[in-house]
């Protein structure tokens, strides 16, 4: 019989605990997705075709993900204990560091982080230049990633002035002359950044706001434009594979 | 090129044939109500958007005030040598707002600049011309000489050598009922002329002064009344 007839309620086997919770969560996702269709995006973005020879090189666009990733969750458990006052800052990063749990791993993490997330924003951008990732239709991407090159400098930059210590103070006070020294609109540049013409009150205060709250919620949106572009342009191959023509296609010239 | 062969509308509404339209009238109800809502939302995105701006630009505008601060009883400070002194450059930030001025007394036969009541005794910065380090004076040279990238200053704080690239700034001084005083800093050229204080890295001589323009954060003091 082609339909069976169906089991009357009550009767036959009942389902286990574990079918049950799948069958939960089934529901669950399909109660979401049927009203966002979401899995549609998400299938476009997973499920793409990658070219053959793709190899390790093209971890590293993730891998720079991944460490700033790191930099932000760390980041965000250090403005727990971190305190932007001139007068309190460095016995602040003291504290994270000597005395508060787990303090010297975690502030280690966003450290040495930061040291990693730059080094592989390089050997990514090196992988994109010499596989030629970056011509047409790919221009804009490249743009983009050198936009968020330069903002992470900027991250390097404000964040090197927290820890509060002599290096950190006079490190930012080159820097800051650095961007003066630029004829006509330098002197005005430096007053802006310092919040005016000696490094003051909330000078300190101005580079913390700037790390932890206007640069990376830049680098998040740029993240997302960058991402969307490589799902939908896809990857490349690498150039020393040449692309396969089938013998039946190719046209003999007449 | 081929023809458009759209047909062009008129820009009149009544050649349209809109109803409700006026003689001579170009805009339509559409066109109105988009710019309309075009313009609230400018209006709310710049009241945010505008003082929030200002908030972060208005140091660039506002003038840092410095105090007249003693540092000690005039003789103190001898002809031939500098005495280092402590002074506070802003108030209520610790360490970080200290900076180490080098005094002596004005010595006719070494100061070629105009004397005036202003430098009868000659403070000098430690702030380095070059990035900003800061410089300290050895005696047994006689020069002020910076620790970062070796930039070296004769006894008058002139650059003597590396990459410095006008002298030391200075500080006004003067006496008060025995006391001696040090006032506002102000920059100064090859020929020790003062000029609004200047960051480092930003030269004063020939076009420097107009490369680097002085800002309204900070100012020299007015030339004295000549006496």
């Amino acid at each position: 019989m082609l339909n069976p007839r169906p089991r009357r309620p009550g009767q036959g086997r009942r389902a286990t605990p574990v079918e049950s919770a799948a069958e939960a969560g089934i529901t669950v996702v399909d109660w979401v997705d049927e009203r966002t269709s979401l899995s549609g995006a998400g299938r476009w973005v997973m499920f793409r075709k990658v070219p053959k020879g793709t190899n390790w090189f093209y971890t590293l666009g993730s891998a720079t993900l991944f460490a700033f990733l790191n930099q932000a969750v760390t980041g965000v458990f250090l403005a727990m204990y971190y305190d932007p006052s001139p007068t309190h800052a460095y016995e602040s990063a003291r504290y994270i560091t000597n005395e508060a749990f787990l303090g010297e791993f975690v502030r280690g993490m966003h450290k040495w982080g930061s040291t990693v997330m730059v080094i592989l924003i390089f050997l990514h951008m090196g992988r994109v230049f010499f596989f030629g990732a970056y011509k047409y239709p790919r221009e804009l991407n490249w743009v983009i990633g050198v936009a968020l090159l330069i903002l992470t400098f900027v991250m390097a930059l404000t964040g090197y002035l927290l820890p509060f210590d002599q290096r950190s103070f006079w490190a930012t006070v080159v820097a800051n002359n650095i961007t003066a020294s630029g004829p006509l609109v330098g002197p005005y540049l430096g007053d802006f950044l310092r919040a005016g013409p000696e490094f003051g009150a909330t000078t300190l205060s101005r580079f913390y706001a700037i790390h932890m709250l206007l640069i990376p919620g830049a680098i998040f949106a740029l993240i997302g434009a960058h991402l969307y572009l490589v799902a939908k342009l896809g990857t490349t191959a690498p150039p020393w594979l040449r692309a396969d023509v089938d013998d039946d296609l190719r046209e003999e010239p007449s | 090129m081929a023809q458009d062969r759209r047909q062009t509308k008129s820009k009149y509404t009544s050649d349209r044939l809109i109803p409700g339209a006026f003689e001579g009238e170009t805009v339509t109800r559409r066109r109105l109500m988009t710019g309309t809502v075009h313009v609230a939302g400018a209006v709310a995105a710049s009241a945010f958007v505008l003082p929030a701006l200002g908030f972060a630009l208005g140091p660039v505008f506002e003038k840092h005030e410095q105090r007249w601060q003693a540092v000690g009883p005039v003789d103190e400070f001898p002809e031939n040598t500098y005495v280092p002194k402590v002074i506070t450059i802003v108030d209520g930030i610790g360490q970080a707002g200290k900076s180490t001025a080098y005094i002596r007394k004005r010595d006719a036969k070494i100061d070629t600049d105009k004397p005036d009541i202003y430098n009868q005794y000659i403070a000098i910065s430690t702030r380095c011309m070059h990035l900003g380090c800061p410089v300290r004076f050895v005696e047994a040279a006689g020069r002020f000489i910076c620790p970062c990238h070796g930039g070296v200053y004769n006894f008058e704080g002139k650059v003597d050598g590396g990459p410095p690239v006008r002298p030391l700034d200075r500080f006004y001084t003067r006496v008060r009922n025995g006391q001696l005083e040090i006032g506002p800093r102000y920059s100064v050229n090859r020929e020790l002329k003062r000029f609004s204080p200047r960051d480092p890295a930003q030269p004063l001589d020939g076009v420097g002064q107009y490369l680097y323009p002085s800002r309204p954060t900070i100012r020299k003091l007015p030339p004295p009344p000549s006496t």
